[in-house]
C-alpha cells in the first residue's frame, strides 16, 4: 500500500515534468509545476504514516500509535512556500501576456543563444 | 548574549525589517527607504565581521529557542556557524550593501518594494550559509530564490525580463522540489532533518540504493542553483535581464552558495556512507563540462552582460573543480577564488549597469567605440578583465593558485591547464569587448550585419527618463569598493593560511557533528602555513594573463564573433541551439542531469 503511494509520488514528479517540457501555454506549465510539487506531499505524508495511527493530538488523551507530526509540519511548510511562488509566477504569466501577447513558451523569443 | 545567541539576528532583523518597509514603504520618501536598507545591510555586514572574529577556533551553535538535543534527537532548529559560512555571509552582506548604495543613483525612481526584496534576498542567503538544518536549508534556498525571481522581473514592462524571471523561476523552484523529495527519503530513513543528526544516523551504514538516491537529489537543487551544466541555462537569462545591481548578487555569492550547499551536505552528513574518490569524481566531471561550455558560451556572446554571465558559469565550474579535491587547500582556494572573483565580477556588472544608463546598450557590437570619453570607467574595465585573468595581487590570483596546486597534490595534473585556459578565455572576451568598446579597435559592425536576438532586447533598464550626462559619484565609488575589496583577499598577509583552515575546519565532519550535538570544544586545527605565491603559481598566472590578452587581441579582428553564426563551426553552433531560452528545454535537461549524476555517484558504488 505504502508502495503505491511512493510510485505515485514518483509518477506525479515526472508526469508533471513532462508536461513542463512539453507545454504550449504558461498558465498550463506552472500548474504542471504544482502537480510537480504535490508529489513531495504525497512523498512526506506516505513516510509520517503509521498503520491505525490517529492524529497527533495529545491533549486530553495519549493514543499509543499516532501518525508523525513532523512531516506535517514540513507539509504545511511546503504549501506555503508553493503558494508564494506559485503565486509570483501566475503574476509573471499574465505579464508575458501582456507584453509578448502571447503565452506560448515557443513563441517567447528574446532570450536566444 | 553571547556571539553564538547573535547567529539567527543576521536572518531574522533584514527580514523583518523587509515586511515592515513592505507594509509602510510607500508612504516613506526615497531617502528614508534608501537609508533604511543601507543601515540593516551595514549591521549585517557588522555582525557578520563579528563571526568570523568568534570563529578562529571553533563553531558557533545556536538552537533556536533552546530546543537542544535529548541523546542526539532533536525537533530544533540550529544554526552552526564555521569560519567558511561566517565569510560567505559577510560576502552576502557586503555585495547587497554596495548594490544599495549603487542603486541609489541607478534607479531614477525606485520603488519600495525593491528594497523589500534586497533585505528579504539578504536575509535568505545568510540563513542558507548559517544554518545546520536541511529543511531550513530548502527554506531559505525558496526564499532567496523568489526574492530572487522577482528582482530579476522587477522590470515588468519588458519582454525579455519576464520570460527571464519565468524561465529562472520554473527551473529552480523545480530543483528545490527534487531536493524535497530527497530531504524525505533521508528522512524516511534517519528520522532526522539536522545535517549533523544525518551524518551521525548514518555513521557506519551501508551505501544502498536509498541513501545514494537521497544524496543525489538533495544536491540536485544546490546545484541548480550553483547553475553547473546541464542546469546553468536559467543564469544567462537571468543575469542578462536581471538589473545590474542584482546582478552582482546573483554572479558574486548566489550562485557560490549552490556549490556550497552540495559541498557542507556531502562532507556534514554524508561523508561516512558514500566513499570520497566516488563523489570527487562526479563532481570533478560535473566541473570541467561546466567550466568548458561556460568559457565557450562566454566567448561567443556580443550582449555584455550575457557574457560575464557566462564567465560566471564557467568559472563556478572552476569553483567546483578546487573544492571537489576534498582537501583544506581546495576548499581554502575555492573560498579565496569566490571572494575574489566576487568583486571582480560584481565590478565588471555594475559597468555594464554604467554603459547602460549612458548609452542605452550593452551590446559590444552597439557601443563599438562609444565608450572612449569614459577614461575612468576604460582603466576599470580593463584592469578588471586582467583580474579576471587572475592577474596578482587580486583575490582571484591566491584563488586560482591555490585550487592548481591543490587539484595537482591530488593527482589531477590537467587541473592548471584547465585553469589557464578557462580563466584565459574568459578574461579575454572581456577585454576584447572592452578593446571594441572603449577603444574602438577592430571593424566596426553595421548594425543590420550584428547577429541577432541579443540586439533585440535595447530596452534602457533603468527608469530614467533621459540618460545620465555623466557617471554619478556613488555609482564609481561602488565599482571602486568592489576592486578594492577583491585585491584586498589577494595582498592581506596569511590570508592563504587562514582559508585553508577554515577549509580544514569546512572539511572536519566528524567534528561538525560533535560540536553541534554535544556542547563539545572544536577539536584544535594543526597549524599549516600556505602561500600562494609560489614560483608556479606566478608562472601560471603569467601565462593565463598573457593568453587572455592573445584571444583579446587576435578575436577583435575575428569576424566570425560578430558575423552570424553561419561559419562557426557545426559543433558550436550546436552548443548554441541549446541555448534556446525555453523552459521546457530546460527542464529536460534537468532531468538528464539527475540521471547523470545520480549514474556518476551510484554506478561505481554497485
Amino acid at each position: 500500500m505504502r508502495m503505491l503511494l511512493f510510485c505515485c509520488a514518483g509518477w506525479l514528479l515526472l508526469i508533471g515534468c513532462y508536461g513542463i517540457v512539453v507545454s504550449r501555454n504558461l498558465i498550463h506549465t506552472v500548474i504542471c509545476l504544482v502537480v510537480c510539487q504535490s508529489s513531495t506531499y504525497l512523498i512526506l505524508l506516505g513516510i509520517g504514516y503509521r498503520s491505525g495511527g490517529t492524529a497527533p493530538v495529545f491533549s486530553d488523551t495519549s493514543p499509543s500509535t499516532v501518525v508523525d507530526p513532523v512531516v506535517q509540519a514540513l507539509c504545511l511548510t511546503d504549501v506555503v512556500v508553493s503558494a508564494t511562488v506559485i503565486a509570483l509566477f501566475l503574476a509573471l504569466a499574465l505579464q508575458a501576456h501582456k507584453q509578448h501577447g502571447t503565452v506560448d513558451p515557443d513563441e517567447l523569443t528574446s532570450l536566444r543563444g | 548574549m553571547t556571539t553564538a545567541q547573535l547567529t539567527p539576528v543576521i536572518v531574522a532583523v533584514p527580514l523583518a525589517v523587509a515586511a515592515a518597509l513592505a507594509v509602510v514603504g510607500r508612504w516613506l520618501p526615497r531617502a528614508v527607504r534608501d537609508g533604511v536598507g543601507l543601515l540593516t545591510a551595514a549591521g549585517a555586514v557588522a555582525l557578520s565581521a563579528l563571526f568570523i572574529a568568534a570563529t578562529a577556533d571553533t563553531r558557533l551553535v545556536e538552537w533556536v529557542g533552546g530546543w537542544r538535543p535529548v541523546q542526539g534527537h532533536s525537533v530544533g532548529i540550529v544554526f552552526v556557524v564555521d569560519r567558511l559560512g561566517a565569510s560567505l555571509a559577510l560576502l552576502v552582506s557586503a555585495l547587497v550593501l554596495i548594490a544599495l548604495i549603487y542603486s541609489t543613483k541607478y534607479f531614477e525612481d525606485v520603488e519600495s518594494h525593491y528594497h523589500v526584496l534586497m533585505l528579504a534576498f539578504l536575509g535568505g542567503m545568510s540563513g542558507f550559509a548559517l544554518t545546520g538544518d536541511l529543511f531550513d536549508m530548502f527554506v531559505f534556498f525558496e526564499l532567496m530564490g523568489t526574492a530572487a525571481y522577482a528582482l530579476t522581473g522587477y522590470k515588468v514592462e519588458e519582454k525579455a525580463p519576464v520570460q527571464a524571471a519565468l524561465n529562472f523561476g520554473v527551473v529552480n523552484s523545480l530543483g528545490a522540489y527534487v531536493t524535497v523529495v530527497g530531504i524525505a527519503l533521508i528522512y524516511a530513513r534517519t528520522g532526522e532533518l539536522g545535517l549533523a543528526q544525518v551524518g551521525d544516523a548514518l555513521h557506519g551504514e551501508h551505501a544502498d540504493g536509498l541513501v545514494v538516491a537521497a544524496f543525489v537529489l538533495i544536491i540536485t537543487g544546490w546545484l541548480v542553483k550553483a547553475a553547473v551544466a546541464p542546469f546553468h541555462f536559467w543564469l544567462a537569462d537571468a543575469h542578462a535581464m536581471a538589473p545590474a545591481p542584482v546582478c552582482t548578487l546573483f554572479s558574486g555569492v548566489m550562485v557560490v552558495l549552490g556549490v556550497y550547499g552540495a559541498m557542507r551536505v556531502y562532507t556534514v552528513s554524508f561523508a561516512d556512507v558514500l566513499p570520497e574518490p566516488d563523489v570527487r569524481r562526479a563532481l570533478l566531471v560535473v566541473g570541467v563540462v561546466t567550466a568548458v561550455v561556460g568559457a565557450l558560451m562566454c566567448f561567443l556572446q556580443s550582449h555584455l552582460k550575457r557574457m560575464l554571465a557566462f564567465s560566471t558559469i564557467a568559472h563556478v565550474g572552476l569553483f567546483l573543480c578546487a573544492a571537489a579535491t576534498l582537501t583544506p587547500d581546495g576548499v581554502g582556494g575555492a573560498a579565496a577564488y569566490v571572494a575574489g572573483h566576487a568583486g571582480i565580477k560584481a565590478a565588471l556588472f555594475l559597468c555594464c549597469g554604467v554603459l547602460l544608463n549612458r548609452f542605452a546598450s550593452v551590446d559590444e557590437v552597439h557601443l563599438h567605440g562609444r565608450g572612449r570619453s569614459l577614461r575612468l570607467l576604460t582603466w576599470l574595465w580593463m584592469i578588471c578583465g586582467l583580474a579576471l585573468a587572475g592577474l596578482p595581487p587580486f583575490g582571484t590570483f591566491t584563488g586560482k593558485s591555490l585550487g592548481e596546486e591543490a587539484l595537482v597534490a591530488s593527482g589531477y595534473h590537467w587541473g592548471p591547464l584547465l585553469f589557464v585556459l578557462v580563466s584565459a578565455v574568459t578574461a579575454g572576451t572581456v577585454l576584447r569587448a572592452g578593446l571594441r568598446v572603449f577603444f574602438g579597435v577592430g571593424e566596426r559592425v553595421r548594425h543590420d550585419d550584428a547577429p541577432g536576438p541579443e540586439s533585440e532586447n535595447e530596452e534602457p533598464e533603468t527608469e530614467h527618463e533621459t540618460r545620465l550626462a555623466h557617471t554619478p559619484i556613488q555609482m564609481t565609488a561602488a565599482i571602486i569598493m568592489l576592486m578594492l575589496g577583491s585585491l584586498a583577499v589577494g595582498v592581506v598577509p596569511a590570508l592563504a593560511t587562514h582559508v585553508a583552515e577554515a577549509g580544514a575546519r569546512f572539511l572536519d565532519g566528524a567534528d561538525y557533528i560533535r560540536q553541534a550535538l554535544t556542547s563539545a570544544s572544536a577539536s584544535p586545527l594543526e597549524p599549516e602555513s600556505v602561500t600562494s605565491w609560489t614560483e608556479e603559481g606566478l608562472l601560471l598566472s603569467a601565462l593565463s594573463v598573457l593568453l587572455a590578452a592573445i584571444v583579446a587581441v587576435a578575436s577583435t579582428h575575428a569576424r566570425q564573433v560578430t558575423r552570424g553564426r553561419e561559419i562557426a563551426p557545426s559543433f558550436v553552433r550546436g552548443i548554441r541551439a541549446v541555448h534556446s531560452g525555453h523552459v521546457g528545454d530546460y527542464v529536460a535537461w534537468l532531468l538528464v542531469g539527475v540521471a547523470g549524476i545520480a549514474a556518476l555517484v551510484g554506478v561505481p558504488l554497485t
